[in-house]
């Protein structure tokens, strides 16, 4: 974990000491190399056995306890958004 | 919208190919996601020290963002709490439990199953799986109906990692300083909340 981090501070540093240049290519790299992983993540999924069987059985239970949890932290999170932007703005984000 | 379905695509391409071993090797047991990762945080630290408006961004931040994790965590328990009245056979407890895997799913399924058995660490793995990519696949319609911290709170604990390079790409590179700080704080909860819901 601390070397994923480690990496991204190496490219920050990197990117900063050049900027001069400026890399316009980056953010089709970065979303690219977001499809390879999401694609890793459901290969690593499917040929799980255990998560594939667990995903009829258990699954919906799961899916009901994140749902409202990624409902609950996002309405926490719209209002502290709302609180402390949106407000001040005269209701523009 | 049609930047989440390509992701989705991509996500249910690599499910049928896992199903249908489709490559020969495990890919699970090779680090090229680990390597496609690093790759992917230097790339997102390029162009976030590449790009003139980073710094400018970071000292326009409102300090005040520091309570987004407490936002988070007491919004995931309020959530599953209510998800408790709906999985009638679950106690409360054993449903913040869950919730408080906060998409960190290793430890938080290893903690549950020694405390609560293998059927309910498996529901904690499953759920927690499910957040991340939740978080990942619907970042643009969180942050369209929720404002821009809302990928933050619902990444949870992976928001210095796995999740990061969707929130710098859906709310923003000026929200990068947070989503590390947010994943750091909410990260060291897991093992704290889970141990606690479980001996309640």
């Amino acid at each position: 974990m601390f070397t994923v981090i480690g990496f991204m501070f190496g490219g920050i540093i990197l990117g900063y000491a050049i900027k001069n240049n400026r890399l316009n290519f980056i953010s089709s790299i970065i979303t690219t190399l977001i499809w390879l992983l999401l694609f890793i993540l459901g290969i690593e999924v499917g040929s799980n056995q255990q998560i594939i069987n667990g995903l009829a059985t258990l699954g919906l239970e799961a899916i009901v306890i994140t749902i409202a949890a990624v409902m609950g932290s996002c309405i926490a999170a719209w209002l502290l958004w709302y609180a402390l932007y949106k407000r001040k703005k005269g209701g523009k984000a | 919208m049609k930047g989440s379905l390509i992701i989705v695509g991509f996500f249910a391409l690599g499910c049928l190919t896992g199903l249908f071993n489709i490559i020969p090797f495990n890919i699970s047991e090779t680090n090229i996601s680990f390597y496609a990762l690093c790759a992917l945080m230097f790339s997102v630290g390029l162009s976030i020290g590449n790009d003139p408006q980073t710094i400018k961004n970071f000292r326009a931040l409102n300090p005040r963002l520091i309570f987004l994790p407490v936002m988070t965590i007491l919004g995931t328990l309020a959530g599953t709490a209510l998800a408790s009245m709906v999985l009638t056979h679950r106690t409360m407890a054993e449903c913040m439990a869950v919730g408080s895997g906060f998409g960190y799913y290793s430890l938080s399924s290893i903690f549950i199953t020694e405390y609560k058995g293998a059927e309910l660490g498996t529901v904690a793995l499953l759920s927690n799986i499910t957040r991340e990519i939740i978080t990942l696949l619907a970042a643009p319609l969180l942050v369209r109906w929720f404002g821009n911290l809302a990928p933050i709170s619902s990444g949870g604990a992976t928001t210095m990692d796995t999740t990061l390079p969707i929130i710098t790409r859906y709310s923003g590179q000026e929200f990068v300083v947070v989503s590390i700080f947010h994943g750091f704080v909410v990260d060291f909860s897991v093992p704290f909340l889970v141990t606690f819901f479980c001996s309640i």
